[in-house]
């Protein structure tokens, strides 16, 4: 009790809300209204909403504002004017809730949920009139007879026809695609039960007759529906993580004008020989020269190297790297096809055509399924016709038999696990792209791993800190305040870790591309690259930087990528499962050498290029294995694509998050071993459902097939399969 | 059994209007934001409609 009043009421964040700092921006109004959104992650509660949009509707400019907190989002509608997202943002984070830009153009497609809405739609009227003909039949099966019986049906046909009409559109329409190239899938048994049993019993119901099926089909569209809608549901959460994740990332840079002025434009708006500035801590967007300042780029996501390339005016940049020390002037080239990324895109592509089309299980049991069936009801309808030469009972057995076999179970069994195991999924931080997917991932035997940004954060510590006395650590983390170098960062956290405070140097000033300088004690002393502390950088093996004092001996400091704390863990468990497990890296050879040592991993090679890990890839397909890639660079994309099934971790750059099958929101290396344990899990109910629903059909045809099937043993058989399916399928869901 | 020709009648016009009902929430946006809901029941301001435009 108590602590449901403290998580309802006390939530200091929002009682805190400060309630009138809401400032107009004031200078310039338009007519024109638009339509934003925004990402506010750190949305949670009754108060937060309430603060969030009275705070808003105070503005001017804003003529509506509505926070969705499933979606962890405000709409916004507001007057257009130049720079009122940015406006939004500054004053959301203000606030005390961080909020991002999310790409409207891609948002635009997801929010029209029509196909969802449909499919509900047909849902109700389907279960609606199931249950109303239902409950009239169970008058008929308790013994109604003559007009009571006739007029039960009558009001049963004008209810279940319209219904099957409206509700069946989305089978007919897929039965009717199928049919006209010559095929046959799951919706052409379904279609003609439904179209059959309609048919055989207006008829029956204008002649008098015992059975008609009206609450078999009814039921039979309810149950398919519920299959649809949840097959349905599962990728449309999934889609509109991947484009919130998508949107997240506005690619936008700055331009810089002939006449030195600055303007923000898309990515796509660039032209060759366009002038674009890079921040520091941004990426180079473009493949291109450097005009004007000096930095060192750090290439990781592109090549998995951690060594960061020093540039000056005139060397090369390559989009996609990271800019670590000073901002740059860069002259976009060659933003055509001759770029890397076009180049590893094309490779992207190339694997995804050469991969083997993958049946799923469901595909599979239709093939076996519906020409089975098909044969049944035919041979029933013919045998029944010659044998009795009463045609109207071989019609009726023929539709008997349609109805009994209805793939009731078979239509849920996959859904419905598939459902229960997204949704586990998801809960664990793990987005689950298509569902085949889940089944692919159950049989994968070989794991291989990218190193930088997957095994490791992306972000590197300092591991000579021990050789190097702590008056030396004073001074370069006093040095390295101030500064955003990932080595600076770096440097301080030791140095705090260690307890040791910041020397007392004055005068810090930056170097673009350098290093720091300042002074203690009257000498100047350096942290830097190593020509610029006088040293010799000859070969160090990793990431390194160097601090001089005055014009003493340099003194180096070592770097190497952090290993994400569950690395370890994972590897051992994926092991457990009885998985190879490799490391496939573009970096070079010593750091993954001894990564693959910490791990315990024996497969290992350093220094691939993109072609050469798919080539890796492939061989490992031929010689029969089942991998799952995990990567997160530019360099795996195409890795990504060819490997049997992929996931990147939600970190990654954009081109393998879209390749990957499934992404670790999460970002929790440890998910990798639970979802192939889940997966497996998941593949086994399938099999499972399968079997039910086969061993339901066993014991019904037989008798559908002699002619004693009744409507009221068909909705019991397709009831009970139905519902054990669906419960087989929800033990997945419970965490065990 | 002449009360059939009432009943009947009336428990599918039951029926029919539930579904009508269900058919105008969904297409009013009320399953847009179910966990928001949950929250703004909590709160003394008067939600008028889940389209955010007439708050």
């Amino acid at each position: 009790m108590s602590d449901e009043t403290a998580s309802i009421a006390v939530c200091p964040a929002c009682v805190a809300f400060p309630d009138d700092k809401a400032k107009s921006l004031g200078v310039r109004r338009s007519d024109e209204l638009r339509r934003i959104e925004l990402s506010l992650p750190t949305i949670h509660c009754a108060a937060c909403i309430t603060g969030v949009e009275t705070a808003l509707n105070r503005l001017p400019e804003v003529h509506g504002a509505r926070v969705n907190l499933t979606r962890k989002r405000v709409t916004m509608t507001v007057e257009d004017i130049p720079g009122i997202e940015e406006h939004m943002i500054g004053l959301l984070t203000n606030w005390g809730y961080p909020a991002r830009e999310l790409d409207s153009a891609v948002l635009e497609k997801e929010n029209h949920d029509k196909i969802g809405r449909d499919l509900l739609a047909r849902l109700a009227v389907a279960g609606f009139a199931a249950m109303n003909v239902m409950l009239l039949s169970v008058s008929v099966w308790s013994g109604a007879e003559a007009a009571t019986r006739d007029m039960m049906h009558w009001v049963s046909a004008f209810i279940a026809l319209p219904t099957v009409a409206f509700a069946g559109v989305p089978f007919f329409k897929n039965a009717w695609s199928a049919l006209r190239v010559g095929r046959l899938n799951m919706d052409v048994p379904i279609s003609l039960a439904l179209v059959l049993a309609c048919g055989v019993s207006l008829s029956e119901t204008m002649e008098g007759g015992d059975h008609a099926y009206f609450d078999a089909a009814l039921s039979l569209t309810f149950f398919l529906l519920i299959g649809r809608y949840l097959d349905y549901r599962t990728r449309a959460v999934a889609r509109s993580a991947a484009t919130e994740l998508a949107a997240l990332e506005v690619v936008k840079t700055e331009r810089i004008l002939p006449d030195g002025s600055r303007e923000t434009v898309p990515m796509d708006a660039l032209r060759e020989g366009d002038l674009v500035a890079v921040p520091v801590g941004g990426r180079v967007p473009v493949d291109g020269v450097v005009v004007e300042g000096q930095s060192e780029l750090d290439p990781s996501m592109l090549t998995g190297e951690t060594m960061p390339e020093a540039v000056a005016p005139g060397e090369k940049a390559v989009a996609g790297m990271l800019n670590l020390t000073g901002p740059l002037v860069v002259r976009a080239e060659g933003l055509g096809d001759e770029t890397l990324l076009a180049q590893i895109t094309r490779l992207v592509e190339a694997a995804e055509t050469s991969k083997n089309k993958y049946t799923s299980l469901a595909e599979e049991a239709a093939n076996i399924y519906a020409p089975l069936v098909h044969l049944l009801a035919a041979g029933a309808f013919l045998f029944w016709g010659f044998y009795s030469g009463d045609w109207r009972l071989a019609v009726n057995i023929a539709a008997a038999v349609l109805i009994i076999t209805c793939p009731c179970a078979l239509g849920l069994a996959v859904p419905a696990v598939l459902t229960a195991a997204s949704g586990r999924m998801f809960r664990s931080g793990v987005l689950l792209k298509e569902g085949v997917a889940l089944e692919r991932l159950a049989d994968v035997d070989t794991v291989v791993f990218d190193k930088t940004g997957t095994l490791t954060t992306g972000t590197p510590h300092l591991v000579n800190g021990g050789d190097v006395s702590p008056d030396m650590l004073s001074v370069a983390a006093a040095l390295a305040t101030g500064s955003s170098h990932p080595l600076s960062k770096a440097l301080r956290d030791y140095a705090a870790e260690q307890g040791i405070a910041p020397a007392g140097v004055t005068d810090i000033t930056e170097e673009p591309g350098m290093g720091s300088r300042g002074m203690l004690d009257g000498q100047e002393v350096r942290l830097g690259r190593a020509l610029w502390c006088g040293a010799d950088a000859g070969d160090v093996g990793s990431t390194a930087t160097w601090l001089r004092i005055g014009e003493g001996e340099p003194v180096v400091f070592l770097f190497e990528d952090t290993l994400r704390p569950e690395a370890r863990d994972t590897v051992a468990d994926l092991k457990k499962l009885g998985l190879a497990v490799e490391l496939l890296s573009g970096d070079s050879e010593a750091p993954v050498r001894a990564m693959a040592e910490t791990l315990e991993i024996e497969n290992w090679r350093a220094g691939a290029t993109p072609a050469e890990k798919v080539a890796h890839l492939q061989e490992l397909a031929e010689a029969g294995h089942k991998v799952l890639m995990v990567g997160d660079g530019l360099n795996d994309a195409a890795a990504l694509a060819s490997a049997h099934v992929s996931m990147s971790p939600a970190s990654a750059v954009d081109a393998s998050r879209v390749s990957a099958d499934l992404i670790l929101v999460g970002n929790d290396l440890s998910e990798v071993a639970n979802s192939v344990e889940l997966a497996r899990k998941a593949k086994k109910r399938i099999v499972e459902n399968f079997t039910i629903s086969a061993v339901y059909n066993l014991i019904s045809i037989p008798i559908a097939l002699m002619g004693y099937a009744t409507p009221l043993l068909a909705a019991l058989a397709m009831s009970t399969s139905s519902i054990t399916v669906s419960l087989n399928a929800m033990r997945l869901g419970r965490k065990t | 059994m002449n009360i059939l020709v009432m009943l009947i009648p009336i428990s599918v016009g039951l029926g029919a209007l539930g579904l009508v009902a269900f058919y105008w929430s969904l297409t009013h946006n009320q399953y847009d934001d179910l966990e928001g809901d949950a929250h703004r029941i909590l709160s003394d301001k008067y939600d008028k409609s889940p389209d955010g435009d007439d708050s």
